[in-house]
């Protein structure tokens, strides 16, 4: 079928998403480690549009945008499906992946940014946590979103598992509360524990010294 | 059971429009409900309380929302007229562009005419470099889908139209025929296409009704 290649850096939450449903399938690949500051011609010609990672590269023929590696993983690749085979449940798994991929950008300003836009970053990652612990289905039901199995939208919400708590270190601003949301935390305990997941993470120590460079870097640029 | 097919959309909503659009080329048979978005209906409410927006389908008695994941389950559920390609490799980059027009394309456009002076600034740049992208994949096919419609082009719709409206509104330019002609050919030759026209609000109204809601804001010419 062809080799798979995978660009990324180390400690980005969208590149895991991939990595992730990669393993969970068995999917052999080679991961090509990028520097964003000096962009390999690889990364420029495999993704001219935005220039940014993760890129999936299959028999030389390059994907971009997690979400959309991963829709593509799943229908190159069914074996342990990540999307349910019902048309109306998939639509809803697709919404809650497009949810948690948007609002999940606030976790991110959280780390990059002070002040007031920090502030404003905390409360929207605030609410997009109440919402999916008040909105999403089959949580606190079932082990995972996907239900017994890990599905796209576990996946696409494992920045919670990682890189929140990162973040919150960093920056010193509490966005989940403990006990506030006792079905997220479930789920984050049965991700986390899930042995492709907790192969598959980095060392916490060594995300949190990448980015609390990541934030020094950008805040003294501002 | 008699299948039921529900579609809450805004008349001068571009992503109420793609709907009606996947659901007409299909040939899937619907009934529209037009939502005052100033007085949302408890129906609207009910079927989206995230969100609270249109479009909204409603597919016996289930609720999909979010237009591209509405396209999606469209042209999962009914066969026929494929808005995809089969294979995956093009799903993926159909799939690509979709979420570059959406992400990308509609927010600058939608900066550069009535966002803040700071952010409009920035976001008029990125308009022709964003397009641009659009002009270069466009390539030689009469459509992003090839010889006939796709995804692609439903979801470009607001390129195909609104942007001309908009234009129109606030006296800008944002799509030119010496900057992009492929692009420009492409908006001819789909707002020309008979399913595409039928589902198209009427140019006046949309023309006024931008410039009624957002005139204010567009400190211009």
């Amino acid at each position: 079928m062809g080799e798979v290649k995978l660009l990324g850096t180390r400690h980005s939450p969208y590149l895991h998403r991939v990595i992730w449903a990669l393993k969970l399938k068995g999917i052999p690949y080679e991961f090509i480690e990028q520097d964003l500051d000096n962009k390999s011609p690889l990364l420029l010609q495999s993704n001219p549009v935005h220039k940014k990672i993760p890129v999936l590269i299959h028999g030389g023929n390059p994907i971009a945008e997690s979400v959309i590696i991963l829709e593509y993983i799943e229908e190159k690749w069914p074996q342990n499906p990540l999307l349910p085979s019902d048309p109306y449940e998939k639509a809803v798994a697709r919404f809650w992946v497009k949810f948690a991929d948007e609002k999940g950008l606030s976790i991110s300003k959280v780390l990059q940014s002070s002040g007031e836009e920090q502030e404003k970053a905390r409360k929207e990652s605030l609410e997009m946590l109440e919402i999916i612990e008040e909105h999403a289905p089959g949580l606190g039901q079932k082990k995972f979103f996907g239900g017994d199995k890990i599905g796209m939208v576990d996946l696409t919400l494992g920045r919670l598992a990682h890189w929140m708590g990162v973040t919150e270190e960093v920056t010193g601003v509490k966005i989940m509360e403990a006990g506030k949301f006792p079905r997220l935390e479930a789920w984050m305990k049965n991700f986390k524990e899930d042995p492709v997941i907790k192969e598959n993470l980095p060392e916490f120590k060594d995300t949190l010294a990448v980015m609390k460079r990541h934030r020094e870097t950008l805040l003294a640029s501002k | 059971m008699a299948e039921e097919v529900l579609l809450f959309g805004a008349w001068a909503s571009p992503y109420s429009h793609r709907v009606e659009m996947a659901l007409k080329l299909k040939g899937v048979e619907y009934k529209y409900v037009e939502e005052d978005l100033a007085n949302k209906s408890p129906s609207l409410l009910k079927y989206n309380p995230i969100h609270k927006k249109v479009p909204v389908l409603v597919h016996n008695g289930n609720p999909i929302v979010e237009s591209q994941v509405i396209l999606e389950y469209i042209n999962e559920t009914w066969p026929g007229y494929p808005l995809l390609p089969k294979d995956p490799y093009e799903r993926a980059i159909a799939r690509f562009w979709a979420k570059f027009i959406d992400d990308k394309c509609l927010l600058a456009i939608f900066k550069a005419s009535w966002g803040e002076e700071k952010e409009r600034e920035k976001a008029a740049e990125e308009v022709p470099e964003f397009l641009n992208h659009l002009e270069n994949e466009l390539k030689e096919k009469r459509f992003f889908g090839g010889e006939s419609i796709g995804m692609v082009d439903i979801v470009a719709n607001f390129i195909s139209f609104w942007v001309g409206a908009f234009e129109e509104a606030f006296g800008s330019e944002l799509l030119t025929r010496e900057k992009f002609p492929k692009l420009t050919n492409w908006t001819h030759q789909f707002v020309n296409n008979t399913v595409v026209k039928e589902s198209l609000p009427p140019r006046d109204k949309l023309v006024a009704y931008l410039r009624n809601r957002f005139g204010g804001r567009n400190v211009s010419k």
